[in-house]
């Protein structure tokens, strides 16, 4: 099988599973009492008006909520799949809520998984080839305590401390007025001065668990014969432990993307919302507490989209990477 | 006896533990001469393969402690390997170049995210070739003679596409790319079914022929040491214990130990239901081990107040044969 081949191969996989993720988001979404006319009504008749019967079958008819269950996916998921994802309740278009956001939203979890990476592979191999060493246990701790601190409360702290002693208000991606500009050289300095913060917050928890991974399966390889054949041909340690061990040490790391990038686009929504950060999760959150289903559903499933987009990115890349995987598969 | 490659004196080798010292090689002395072939012989944990390791300077670097003397014998003179830095380019540049090694399990001795024949080549690559085509055609040339069918294809394969005699094969040109002249074989056999073991080493008595290389071969299988080896070192608890011509050793073993690993050797046509002899007992863990016989608790022919106070010195028998053994002192 060719490359092409896999990767249409893996392209029809991804297609069907998010039929199957669209549906049940769907129904789950659905699944709370009442619809969304209940609600009009009752904020209607808060008001004072009277609706009647009529009135609602209306309303109903109007959203197409009269129709079985089955026949309103139906027309949901070929609307979402022609890019229509229809109205907030608050009348703004669904698509235009969330295009503000996906950028951040994928900008932030790109650059943390690549952060993630640049410190936790070094460090995995430092701890691995000096183990039990001074720096191994100091590395450890470090990590176990980046593992262990919730990121909303480093998140705090850390605003609370710029406010504190820099009196600098870090929040959200660009400084006050300065997101409606154009795109210059200010705006982008302005950006990585934002930045840095919410990278921060979201590496230190992943990092920690990285190391640990790298660390340990280092460990492992390093115990393997072929390290011994290597030697015994004559390398350089240090040549051999890049070719080798830390090339097969690397195989999880690599697997790993699959499920940290889902994960850091759609995770991170408590951090987002204390850093008030444009991205998908607090948009999530906020249309999950109005109870705006159109809104939830339709972040959902583009969050679903980006965590498939993501294992398929990992698939490809462990393929490219490990022949076995390559071979296996009948890829060449 | 200016064609001895190396010889081994009075080799120990420790590793220390938590639960104290390990002596898995406990004064052993040895020399392997050029086109024979030293067959070392024991059971699992008898301090075969480290001493093995000891040569190549290739023990676990943390713990492991090498005394005694390993002189690799050549035209500049003699170097003794203990003394050298094992991580030092000396001993590097002896490694693969002057000695060489094969190991007992092919699929986990090739690394399995690189070609075989990459992992060849870069024997030559670490000791100064520089053109990559002539290593190439060198590696393609070498595959053939070690007999891999389509060598200009298999070059370019993983080891896990190959199956186990071609990954000792490949192991086996791995070992000898740069024509060393010692090649220490651990076990290359043991992992490998039968008829294809009869072919590898087949392959091995044929390369030392041309080569001329001296051969340490390490196994547990008489079988193998009969039909491979010249000269004959038993083995037992970081000790040899009896040291001959392989002749010798198979018509007229001294050693209790060695006699009961003979007669526990199958026989073809044995009565139907007849039991193997066997020895009773395992290898001890050589844990601060008494200065006494290692195989005393063991042996048919126990002499208290004589095995069990001190080690016995080596005896010779007969020219070239020599055994350790209250018995013959």
């Amino acid at each position: 099988m060719s490359f092409s081949k896999y990767l249409i191969q893996r392209l029809i996989y991804a297609v069907l599973v998010l039929i199957v993720i669209s549906f049940l988001i769907f129904m789950i979404v659905q699944l709370p009492r009442g619809d969304a006319v209940d609600r009009i009504v009752n904020a209607r008749q808060a008001q004072g008006d009277i609706i009647t019967e009529e009135d609602e079958a209306a309303l109903r008819a109007q959203y197409g909520l009269d129709k079985p269950i089955f026949v309103q996916y139906f027309i949901w998921a070929t609307q979402f799949a022609r890019g229509n994802m229809g109205h907030s309740m608050l009348g703004i278009p669904v698509d235009k809520l969330i295009n503000e956001r996906i950028a951040a939203t994928v900008l932030l979890s790109v650059i943390s998984l690549i952060v993630t990476y640049a410190l936790a592979v070094p460090i995995g191999i430092y701890s691995a080839t000096r183990q039990y060493s001074l720096g191994d246990y100091f590395w450890t701790f470090v990590g176990f305590i980046g593992l262990a601190t919730p990121n909303f409360l480093l998140a705090l702290i850390l605003l609370f401390l710029f406010h504190k002693f820099f009196g600098l208000s870090i929040g959200g991606l660009f400084s006050p007025g300065v997101e409606e500009q154009p795109w210059s050289l200010a705006k982008a300095l302005d950006l990585l001065n934002h930045l840095w913060i919410p990278i921060i917050v979201i590496v230190t928890a992943q990092t920690a668990g990285t190391i640990r991974t790298m660390r340990a399966t280092l460990l492992d390889e390093l115990g393997q014969q072929y390290v011994v054949t290597a030697r015994a041909k004559g390398l350089r340690y240090r040549q051999l432990l890049f070719k080798y061990p830390v090339r097969l040490a690397l195989n999880p790391v690599v697997n790993s993307i699959g499920y940290i990038l889902p994960r850091l686009i759609s995770g991170q929504t408590i951090v987002a919302i204390v850093l008030n950060l444009p991205t998908l999760g607090p948009l999530l959150f906020s249309a999950l507490l109005a109870e705006d289903l159109e809104l939830a559903t339709s972040i959902l499933m583009i969050q679903s989209i980006l965590a498939v987009i993501g294992v398929i990115l990992g698939d490809i890349i462990l393929s490219l990477y490990d022949p076995r995987i390559r071979m296996e598969k009948g890829v060449s | 006896m200016s064609d001895v490659v190396l010889e081994v004196k009075d080799l120990h080798t420790y590793f220390e533990l938590e639960e104290g010292t390990l002596k898995a090689v406990n004064g052993v002395s040895f020399s392997i001469r050029k086109n024979r072939t030293l067959g070392v012989v024991g059971e699992s944990g008898c301090g075969k393969s480290v001493t093995a390791q000891s040569i190549m300077r290739i023990t676990p670097k943390k713990n492991s402690k090498i005394s005694g003397q390993i002189l690799l014998h050549r035209a500049s003179g003699a170097v003794d390997l203990a003394r050298l830095d094992e991580d030092g380019d000396e001993m590097r540049d002896l490694r693969g170049r002057e000695i060489a090694m094969i190991f007992q399990e092919p699929m986990t001795a090739f690394s399995p995210v690189h070609t075989v024949g990459n992992q060849i080549m870069e024997a030559l690559f670490v000791h100064g070739e520089r053109d990559k085509s002539a290593a190439r055609k060198r590696v393609i040339a070498l595959l053939d003679e070690v007999g891999i069918p389509a060598p200009e294809r298999r070059i370019d394969e993983y080891s896990f596409q190959l199956s186990g005699g071609m990954r000792q094969r490949s192991m086996i040109a791995m070992a000898i790319v740069l024509n060393p002249r010692l090649l220490i074989a651990d076990e290359p056999t043991t992992a490998l079914d039968v008829t294809i073991q009869s072919q590898i080493l087949r392959l091995m008595k044929r390369l030392q022929r041309d080569n001329g290389m001296a051969i340490m071969f390490i196994t547990h299988d008489l079988g193998v040491i009969a039909t491979m080896a010249d000269d004959v070192a038993v083995m037992y608890l970081g000790k040899i214990v009896e040291y001959g011509a392989a002749r010798q050793i198979f018509k007229d073993p001294k050693h209790p130990y060695t006699k009961g690993l003979i007669r526990s050797i199958p026989k073809f046509g044995a009565t139907d239901g007849a039991h193997l002899a066997t020895i009773e007992g395992t290898v001890p863990v050589p844990l601060d081990p008494p200065d006494a016989c290692p195989f005393a608790n063991r042996c048919g022919e126990f002499i208290a107040g004589k095995c069990d106070v001190r080690m016995p010195a080596a005896v010779t028998v007969a020219p070239g044969h020599s055994v350790s053994c209250v018995l013959y002192e």
